[in-house]
């Protein structure tokens, strides 16, 4: 299929018209098939990539699928999706990340990238066979523990170390296991009038600083999910003035939200790392200006309804993202498109080597992986109308600047007027 | 009036002191013969207990019956929930029975908070998790009141385990919003991180009670849990004991007026010496004929009794 997107915006520059053939952009008009699209108002970014996804699959059908997790991510823009390891059974074997990748072909609304698990199980003592995971079919470069930390400096150093032979990279969710014991929530004034057991910064920031001084040391690349905190910003400053090989993400949910809405006591705020102080929001949205932060990363985490419809310390941590990401950095930061393409797109597709994603729009020969959004729409989130098989969005009721219209896959759209193709 | 009494910050100073005067007219029927009242005549009344605790329980119960309301306790032994219901469905369950009022002891922080979105009734927390427990700050309240005639400028330490006691969030916000001046001690460990700010900006926090006792009006202390030792909070109880357990030579150091209290139950010999829980200037027994008094008042307006 060959499209014509006439009068589009390339990352808010003056209209023109892209053409799209033969799955690449393309210079020359594809003809009398070429599908037209009216673009004009409407904003065209590289397909966003996501480096931190949980598809939930396999293991946790019942709150998403490769399959429905991919479709949320097309309506949000993605065209590539990075799916975490802490799966049931966990992605640690070439067979997993195998079943992963290929489910995700079978859907075909994204790319999905499966993440490896550093330890076997997730369980921080041995280290899962990860050049076995990098020259499976699924390619694998990331490997993660997410939702668990890889505690021991040891296996750490030794996991920072062995990725280096496939140009891997360990994706560190950084938390002093130690520190946060039965933790809930941000420790500060609030938890304190709530009750609830508190998860300091300092435990996200003392293995943030522990782990670049070892990705010093052992001359690798290390990846820090979720960067949460102010402290964790002057952390990684420094490293990176310092020439360590560092990047980091931090989620839509922690560029605007507070510890504040944990008040009410309602689970679908729970989320880990927690959510922080009005202080650290605003520290985290000036390291992403300044590329202290290199990606937003949506921690997509959806959880079947009664793991959320139950009591905040029984709830499991964790917030849908696929579809409100763009909005949300819209809203946070206005329609700076450079900044967005790069930190939503070109900068997450480097970190996971998604050579395909991320191109240059006004080059001839780029894939056409690609999304349009129209800035000026406006949209109420409501749980229900989300294609994502859970519920669990802290933005119900919010009215979200931006809403994607259509997005491309190699070519082929896989969002036409707001919709899901398939 | 309020629907729930989830938190003491839900109580302004004028409800609370309501709270307290209601209380005293209720405590003046239990010198009668005929200890009950019509008020809630029909009404039904849950106690659903997810944690043990008998005194709290018996409390409610008999503050519930002598305003002849119907009383259904719900334990979670031997219940539907220990096979696993969650609180949602346990909620829809007594919703269906038509509970007035469901009174809630929960070691989760913000159940009752869960459980008023899911019922119609009123909902009483009886202490959640390490959260609050604010009947007993109304009956702490109240028995201050009784003893020393004021709470508007009165000086309460409360002493100990402030990290994971409900009573004392409870007793910071009511005592504040009331007047008083409250004053938290324990080892640091023991004291939650800004706890002024969050709780009420009048609140001092001091780790030195033989600084704090000589100008106390009320010494409250708090059950401090020997399981605190094995998580590094103090290094023995005999340490704890010696730096802030309250025992006779402290005893004297406080002013001839001031009164001891302790929400129960006691560690005889860690935080309160047995003399100092039996002298004359310790509340304890009272605290607990008060509590009676000061839940049939909650009950009493939250279901507004005629």
């Amino acid at each position: 299929m060959a499209y014509l997107l006439k009068g589009v915006s390339i990352l808010g520059a003056a209209p023109t018209d892209l053409h799209i053939s033969d799955g690449v952009i393309s210079a020359e008009p594809a003809g009398q098939d070429a599908e037209v699209i009216d673009a004009s108002g409407l904003v065209a970014l590289p397909g966003l990539v996501d480096v931190h996804t949980h598809l939930r699959e396999p293991g946790r059908e019942d709150a998403e699928t490769v399959e429905t997790g991919s479709r949320a991510a097309a309506l949000g823009g993605y065209t590539a999706v990075c799916a975490m390891a802490n799966t049931s059974p966990v992605a640690d074997t070439a067979g997993v990340v195998e079943q992963v990748w290929r489910l995700g072909r079978e859907a075909g609304l994204v790319d999905v990238q499966p993440i490896g698990a550093v330890t076997v199980g997730l369980a921080g003592k041995q280290m899962a066979e990860l050049g076995a995971m990098a020259s499976s079919a699924a390619g694998v470069r990331i490997f993660s523990d997410d939702g668990f930390c890889v505690a021991d400096p040891k296996l750490m150093r030794r996991a920072l170390e062995y990725v280096k032979a496939f140009d891997g990279v360990i994706a560190q969710h950084a938390e002093e296991p130690r520190l946060t014991e039965g933790a809930q929530m941000h420790e500060g004034e609030v938890s304190t009038r709530l009750g609830l057991t508190g998860w300091p910064a300092v435990a996200e920031e003392a293995i943030i600083a522990r782990d670049v001084l070892l990705a010093e040391h052992v001359g690798s690349r290390l990846h820090v999910c979720h960067v949460s905190t102010a402290g964790s910003v002057e952390v990684l400053r420094q490293a990176k003035a310092r020439g360590v090989r560092v990047t980091a993400e931090v989620t839509p949910h922690h560029l605007l939200l507070t510890d504040e809405l944990a008040s009410g006591y309602d689970p679908v705020f729970k989320v880990n790392p927690p959510l922080r102080t009005r202080k650290d929001v605003e520290a985290l949205r000036q390291a992403l200006l300044d590329g202290v932060i290199d990606v937003v990363a949506t921690d997509h985490a959806p959880h079947a309804v009664q793991d959320k419809e139950c009591e905040w310390s029984y709830a499991r941590p964790g917030m849908l993202g696929l579809e409100t990401a763009l909005p949300i950095v819209l809203s946070v930061f206005g329609p700076k498109w450079e900044l967005i393409a790069d930190r939503m797109s070109i900068a997450p597709a480097r970190i996971a080597g998604l050579d395909s994603h991320g191109g240059d729009l006004t080059r001839a020969g780029t894939p056409a992986n690609l999304t349009l959004v129209d800035p000026a729409a406006r949209w109420v989130v409501d749980p229900a109308e989300l294609a994502s098989r859970s519920r669990n969005t802290p933005y119900a009721g919010h009215t979200l600047p931006g809403r994607i219209v259509a997005t491309f896959l190699r070519g082929e759209a896989t969002v036409l007027d707001g919709k899901a193709v398939k | 009036m309020i629907k729930h009494l989830r938190s003491a910050a839900d109580l302004d100073a004028e409800t609370a002191t309501l709270i307290l005067d209601t209380a005293a007219e209720m405590a003046a029927l239990s010198g009668r013969e005929v200890k009950k009242l019509p008020a809630l005549r029909g009404r039904t009344v849950v106690n659903l207990f997810y944690e043990d605790s008998t005194r709290t329980r018996i409390s409610f119960e008999a503050a519930a019956k002598r305003l002849s309301a119907d009383v259904i306790n719900f334990s979670a032994k031997g219940s539907s929930v220990s096979k696993g219901e969650s609180l949602k469905d346990t909620a829809l369950t007594l919703q269906a029975m038509g509970a007035d009022a469901v009174v809630i002891r929960h070691s989760a922080s913000g159940a009752p908070h869960r459980l008023a979105n899911w019922v119609d009734g009123s909902v009483v927390n009886a202490g959640d998790g390490t959260h609050e427990h604010p009947t007993q700050a109304l009956l702490d309240a109240y028995t201050m009141r009784s003893r020393l005639g004021r709470l508007d400028g009165l000086k309460v330490a409360i002493v100990g385990d402030v990290l994971h006691s409900r009573v004392a969030r409870s007793n910071v916000l009511l005592l504040t919003t009331l007047g008083a001046q409250v004053t938290v001690v324990g080892p640091p460990t023991l004291i939650p991180l800004d706890v002024a700010a969050a709780l009420s900006e009048k609140t001092q926090v001091s780790f030195d009670l033989d600084a704090v006792l000589p100008d106390s009006d009320v010494v409250m202390m708090l059950r401090v849990q020997t399981e605190r030792m094995q998580d590094s909070y103090f290094p023995s109880a005999r340490e704890y004991s010696r730096r802030y357990g309250l025992d006779v030579p402290r005893l004297h150091k406080m002013p001839e007026h001031a009164i001891v209290m302790h929400p129960g139950p006691m560690n005889r010999g860690m935080e309160i010496a047995p003399e100092v829980a039996d002298s004359p200037r310790s509340t304890i027994v009272e605290q607990v004929a008060n509590g009676v008094s000061v839940r049939m008042a909650v009950l009493y307006l939250l279901l507004g009794g005629k």
